[in-house]
């Protein structure tokens, strides 16, 4: 019994965090295996994938890095563009301020592999008292990678093998989307701020058009939930 | 592109993806206390965000002309449905995905 109590406390922080990224691994292999066989299908080598879901680590701009790669070359667009795609990682820092607090050296490697469903778990997750909150998000953390990355090399690998009409596999992202954003609407109390979320960006993109509405919209969604602060954070006290 | 542009451009996309990450981290140190707004903007930026990834998935769809968007909003209205339901994740996803294909591919 003093055995068990005494185990490390990465194992029982591994033991945790496993069914949290369950479904995150079928997911992650259905979705790396599209990019795999998406960037195989483009004419690159299993190495591009391999390389880039383990050093970028960022589903959406790893797709749309594809059509860089295969534009002409503009360094500084593709860092903009980046930037501008994953200006997201920008709030879900903000959110983790205080969760990413005293980890220890894991801390870095935490930020670097902040995808979205990294963060939805992390942020979430009620983790127990007797697990180690540091160790849990890093194998959250760090599951979430490895199953993106061996997806995206196995279907850089066997892209080729595969003969099937992809149009519209795409639709994949929209759709994990759809469900984060209906897994975080059952959570809150007041849809307040999901719903500027999707009227903002409607708006943005009628207005700037589909290319340069994202900026935009993350400005306004920031303004109006500044104007919002006093009655959203009363509706907060509320709840609580 | 050559070899070294490719490695350039790539270097850049990991580059760029690691400053948003690491921004909020180095502008807000841990030893210092968080402000008040920035925390209050933490709790309720990530509904906004999902949303807003809805709409950047869907902004090139044209809704007012050839299939008016017909196909996504079927396959959203698959995803929303397989949800309600059984409340698994993979399934409504893969649902929503299949029948976008089935109807891009042979319908439409």
């Amino acid at each position: 019994m003093q055995q068990l109590t005494k185990k490390a406390p990465w194992i029982m922080a591994f033991k945790t965090a496993f069914p949290y990224t369950l479904p995150i691994f079928a997911g992650f292999w259905f979705l790396g295996m599209t990019y795999g066989i998406y960037m195989n299908v483009s004419g690159f080598n299993f190495l591009y994938p391999m390389f880039m879901s383990l050093l970028i680590f960022a589903g959406s701009v790893e797709f749309v890095a594809v059509s860089m790669l295969l534009g002409a070359f503009d360094p500084l667009q593709a860092f903009l563009m980046t930037v501008m795609i994953n200006a997201r990682h920008l709030f879900y820092g903000i959110s983790m301020l205080d969760r990413y607090k005293g980890v220890g050296w894991k801390k870095f490697y935490l930020i670097y592999g902040m995808c979205d469903e990294s963060f939805s778990i992390n942020y979430t997750a009620k983790i127990p008292e007797n697990v180690d909150k540091g160790w849990f998000m890093f194998f959250v953390t760090f599951l979430n990678h490895m199953y993106w990355f061996t997806g995206a090399a196995l279907g850089g690998i066997f892209g080729s093998l595969i003969r099937f009409n992809t149009e519209g596999l795409d639709f994949v992202m929209t759709a994990m989307f759809v469900v984060i954003f209906m897994e975080q609407w059952m959570k809150d109390k007041d849809h307040t701020s999901a719903l500027m979320g999707i009227g903002l960006s409607l708006v943005c993109v009628i207005a700037f058009g589909s290319d340069h509405f994202m900026i935009p919209a993350m400005i306004s969604i920031v303004a109006i939930l500044t104007v919002l602060r006093k009655p959203l954070e009363r509706k907060g006290d509320e709840e609580i | 592109m050559t070899l070294t542009q490719q490695i350039i451009t790539i270097g850049m996309v990991i580059f760029g993806t690691a400053l948003t990450r690491f921004l909020p981290f180095l502008i807000f140190p841990a030893d210092k206390p968080t402000p008040k707004y920035i925390r209050y903007l933490g709790r309720v930026l990530p509904a906004a965000v999902f949303g807003l990834l809805i709409v950047y998935c869907l902004r090139n769809v044209n809704f007012f002309t050839g299939d008016h968007g017909l196909p996504e909003i079927i396959s959203i209205g698959i995803v929303i449905a397989l949800h309600l339901w059984k409340k698994q994740m993979l399934l409504s996803i893969a649902g929503g995905t299949i029948c976008y294909m089935l109807l891009v591919q042979i319908i439409l």
